[in-house]
C-alpha cells in the first residue's frame, strides 16, 4: 500500500504551491485550484509530497502515508 | 412554483396493494386520532431494538435519494458509542420533488411514529424533525402535532422541530449535522461521518421522513407485509412525484418496480406528445421516452438504463420544449445554490450555466458543446460535497440523451422549444433563503 | 576565555546585529506579503517566497539572540535579561528597550504559532498572524527611538528604506486584495 494524497476543497483557496512543487500529479484548473492526477504518490515522490503539503498555506493538502501516518 | 393537486384519489388503484403510506389521504392535516383508526396505535414491539431486525428483515431502502438499506444504517449507528441522535430529514431541497411536504403536512404521524421507533432502537436520546425554515406553515403544523403526540405521552424522546436555512444544499446530512452543531447550514468534508460522529460528536441517524413513515408500518405489520409489494430485489411502496407534461401531476404511491411508463399512466398520461423523462430531479438523468417507458422503477434497474432512482421524481418533458434550455435554467439555479465553499464548485458552475446557455439559445457560438463537455470533468467530484457531480451528471445526461437537438442548435442557433415557457419548476425568490446560518 | 564584558566591542555588535535584526526582520515582512499576496513569476515561483521568508524568519531569531546576548552581556549598561521579554523592566531608556522588547514577544509568538500550525489550524494561525504587521513597525520604532546610531546618516537611510519597501509592499498588497474581493 503507498502513500495518497488528497484536497481538502472546502480548505482549498487556490494558492497553488502544490502545483509548483509536485507538478508530476498536482496541476491548476482555470481557476487556480488543484486538480490531481492521481490519489496514489509512487515512492520516488513521496518526499516531494510531503513537501508540497508542509507548503500549503491553508493546510489543504493532506497525506496518509503508507504506514497510515495522516499528514 | 405551480401548486400541484394530490391525485391519488382521483386516479382509481387497482390493487389491494396500495396505498399504504397515503392511506385515507384527505385534503387537510390527519389528527392523532384519525391516524390511530387508520393505522393502529404506536405498536409495541418486545424489544425496542428488534424494530432493526424487522426493518433489515423487510429490505427498506432510505427514500431520500440515496437507496442505502435502511436495518444496516440503524444497525451501523446504534453500535457506536454514547448517546445517539436521530435527525429525520423533512427538508426536501429538490424544488421538483413533493412527497415529503405532503407527508408532513397531511400525514405527520406516520413520521412521528417512525421517528419515535426508530430513537428508541437506536438508543437515540434527542431526535430533531428539520425542514426547510422558509416553510413557516409547515413548521408551525409540525410543532402542533407534536405537542399534541407529547399531551398523549406518545414521544419518550422529544422531538424537536427544527426549521434548517433554506437553501439547496443545506438539506444534505452533513449541512443539517453542521447547522445542529451551531455553525452554518453548509455540508462539511467528510471524514468523519454522521453515523460515527455527528451532532455533538455523537453517532447520528439520519433518515429521510419518508422512510421513518415506512417504519412505523412495518413496526406494525410486519416485514413479511411490507415485501406483500413490489420484487423480492426491491421489495415495498415508494412516493414519487411527478410533474411536466402529465393530465395530473402530483404525488402518487407506487410499488417498487412499477414502470415509468405505469407511471406516467397512472398520473393520467401525456398532456401533449412526450420526448424525455427526467427522472431522479435535477441531480438526475434525462431518459428519451421510448427508452425509458418501459424501465421498471428501482435502483437497480434505473442504474442500469444509466439513470438513478433519487427520491422519485420523474418529469415528463414534452417534444414542444428544449432540454437544452431547461437543463442551463436548472443549472444556472444550482450555481446560485452553491455552498461557496470549494473553487471548483463556485467558480465551474457558473461557467457551465454559461456555456449550455450559449448553447441553448445562441448556438454555441462561444465554444459549443465542445466547451461543455471540457468544464465537466474539472467541476465533478471536486467539491466536498456531490451539489457540482449532480450539475454535471445532470448536464452528461442532457448531451448522452439529445444529440441530435445538440446538433441542431450548433448548427441553426437555437430551436422553437427555447420560447416555450419554462417547464421544469425553481423556487421564487421568497422561497430560497439570503444566509446559511 | 576571557571576553571583555564593556567597551566598544559588544556595544558594536549589539548595534550591529540590531540593524541586521531589522533588515532581516524587514526581508521577511516583504517576503510574507509576497506570499499572501501569491506573487509569482515565471522565475520566481511562489514557494519560493513562502521558502525563504520561513528561512528568514527563523535566521532572524538567530540574530535576535545575538542582539538580545550582547546586550546583556554589555556590563556598562546593566540591562537584565528580563528586559528583552517584560517591556518596561529596564531603567535604561525604559521605554524605546520596551518597545524592543514587545516586538521579540510578538515575534515568538509568530513564530511559536507557525511551528505549531497544524496543530491550532489554518484560521487559528491567520488571527495569530495579523500580528506581523504589528510586530515590524514596533522593531522599526525600537530601532530609531533608542538613539544610539540616529546621527549615522547611512543607518538612517537604510531604515527609511526598509519602511519605504514595507509600505510598497503592502499598498501593493492591499491593491490585490481589491481585486481579488471585485472578482
Amino acid at each position: 500500500m503507498s502513500a495518497t494524497i488528497r484536497v481538502n476543497p472546502i480548505a482549498c483557496t487556490g494558492h497553488g504551491m502544490c502545483a509548483e512543487l509536485l507538478p508530476e500529479l498536482i496541476r491548476l484548473d482555470p481557476w487556480g485550484y488543484p486538480v490531481l492526477s492521481s490519489s496514489v504518490v509512487p515512492g520516488p515522490l513521496a518526499d516531494h509530497a510531503r513537501r508540497a503539503v508542509h507548503a500549503c498555506p491553508a493546510l489543504a493538502l493532506l497525506l496518509t502515508e503508507a504506514s497510515g501516518k495522516h499528514r | 412554483m405551480t401548486t400541484l393537486a394530490l391525485a391519488p384519489h382521483r386516479a382509481p388503484v387497482p390493487e389491494a396493494k396500495l396505498p399504504r403510506l397515503l392511506a385515507g389521504l384527505g385534503d387537510r392535516p390527519s389528527s392523532l386520532r384519525w391516524h390511530e383508526l387508520q393505522h393502529g396505535p404506536m405498536p409495541t414491539l418486545r424489544r425496542a431494538d428488534r424494530l432493526i431486525d424487522v426493518v433489515e428483515a423487510s429490505g427498506l431502502t432510505g427514500r431520500g435519494g440515496a437507496g442505502f438499506p435502511a436495518g444496516r444504517k440503524m444497525r451501523s449507528v446504534a453500535a457506536g458509542p454514547g448517546a445517539k441522535v436521530l435527525i429525520a430529514n423533512g427538508a426536501e431541497g429538490e424544488p421538483a420533488s413533493l412527497k415529503d411536504k405532503v407527508l408532513l403536512s397531511r400525514l405527520p404521524n406516520l413520521v412521528l411514529d417512525g421517528m419515535t421507533l426508530a430513537a428508541e432502537a437506536v438508543g437515540a436520546r434527542e431526535a430533531f424533525l428539520c425542514v426547510h425554515r422558509t416553510e413557516g406553515g409547515l413548521l408551525e403544523g409540525l410543532e402542533r402535532v407534536v405537542q399534541e403526540r407529547l399531551a398523549a405521552g406518545l414521544d419518550p424522546v422529544p422531538i424537536r422541530v427544527t426549521g434548517i436555512p433554506g437553501r439547496y444544499v443545506s438539506s444534505e446530512q452533513s449541512s443539517i449535522v453542521q447547522y445542529l452543531n451551531g455553525g452554518p447550514g453548509k455540508p462539511t468534508f467528510a471524514p468523519p461521518r454522521p453515523h460515527e460522529r455527528g451532532v455533538n460528536g455523537n453517532p447520528t441517524l439520519v433518515h429521510n421522513v419518508e422512510t421513518l413513515a415506512h417504519m412505523a408500518l412495518i413496526a406494525r405489520h410486519g416485514a413479511r407485509w411490507f415485501r406483500g409489494a413490489g420484487s423480492p430485489a426491491a421489495p415495498g411502496s415508494m412516493l414519487v412525484t411527478v410533474g411536466g407534461a402529465v393530465r395530473w401531476p402530483g404525488v402518487y404511491e407506487i410499488e417498487m418496480g412499477t414502470s415509468l411508463g405505469q407511471l406516467v399512466m397512472l398520473a393520467g398520461g401525456p398532456a401533449e406528445p412526450l420526448q424525455a423523462l427526467l427522472v431522479g430531479g435535477y441531480f438526475g438523468c434525462w431518459l428519451p421516452v421510448q427508452a425509458a417507458w418501459p424501465v421498471p422503477m428501482t435502483h437497480a434497474s434505473l442504474k442500469g438504463a444509466g439513470a438513478a432512482l433519487g427520491a422519485g421524481i420523474v418529469i415528463a418533458l414534452p417534444a414542444s420544449a428544449c432540454p437544452l434550455a431547461e437543463t442551463a435554467r436548472v443549472v444556472r439555479y444550482l450555481a446560485e445554490e452553491t455552498a461557496g465553499q470549494c473553487g471548483p464548485c463556485v467558480f465551474g458552475l457558473p461557467a457551465l450555466a454559461d456555456a449550455l446557455g450559449d448553447l441553448a439559445y445562441s448556438g454555441g457560438q462561444d465554444g459549443g458543446v465542445g466547451r461543455v463537455a471540457a468544464l465537466l470533468p474539472l467541476i465533478e467530484r471536486r467539491g466536498a460535497c456531490r451539489h457540482p457531480d449532480g450539475a454535471t451528471q445532470l448536464v452528461r445526461s442532457v448531451l448522452r440523451a439529445f444529440p441530435g437537438e445538440v446538433r441542431w442548435h450548433e448548427r441553426t442557433g437555437s430551436c422553437d422549444g427555447v420560447r416555450r415557457p419554462p417547464l421544469l419548476p425553481l423556487p421564487r425568490d421568497e422561497e430560497r433563503d439570503q444566509d446559511f446560518t | 576565555m576571557s571576553v571583555s564584558l564593556h567597551g566598544p566591542g559588544l556595544w558594536y555588535a549589539t548595534r550591529a546585529t540590531g540593524l541586521v535584526t531589522l533588515l532581516l526582520l524587514t526581508a521577511s515582512v516583504l517576503l510574507g506579503i509576497l506570499t499572501a499576496g501569491r506573487f509569482s513569476t515565471r522565475r520566481w515561483p511562489r514557494f519560493l517566497s513562502q521558502g525563504l521568508h520561513r528561512n528568514i524568519s527563523l535566521l532572524v531569531l538567530v540574530f535576535l539572540a545575538l542582539h538580545v546576548g550582547t546586550t546583556v552581556a554589555d556590563t556598562y549598561t546593566s540591562i537584565p535579561l528580563t528586559a528583552a521579554f517584560i517591556p518596561f523592566a529596564s531603567s535604561y531608556k525604559t521605554a524605546w528597550l520596551g518597545l524592543g522588547a514587545v516586538a521579540l514577544d510578538m515575534l515568538l509568538a509568530l513564530v511559536a504559532t507557525s511551528l505549531l500550525k497544524a496543530r491550532i489550524g489554518y484560521r487559528g494561525w491567520r488571527r495569530v498572524h495579523w500580528m506581523a504587521y504589528a510586530c515590524w513597525p514596533v522593531a522599526l520604532a525600537h530601532g530609531l527611538g533608542i538613539g544610539t546610531d540616529r546621527n549615522a546618516t547611512w543607518v538612517f537611510a537604510l531604515t527609511v528604506a526598509c519602511a519605504a519597501a514595507v509600505l510598497a509592499a503592502g499598498t501593493w498588497r492591499l491593491a490585490a486584495v481589491a481585486r481579488l474581493e471585485a472578482r
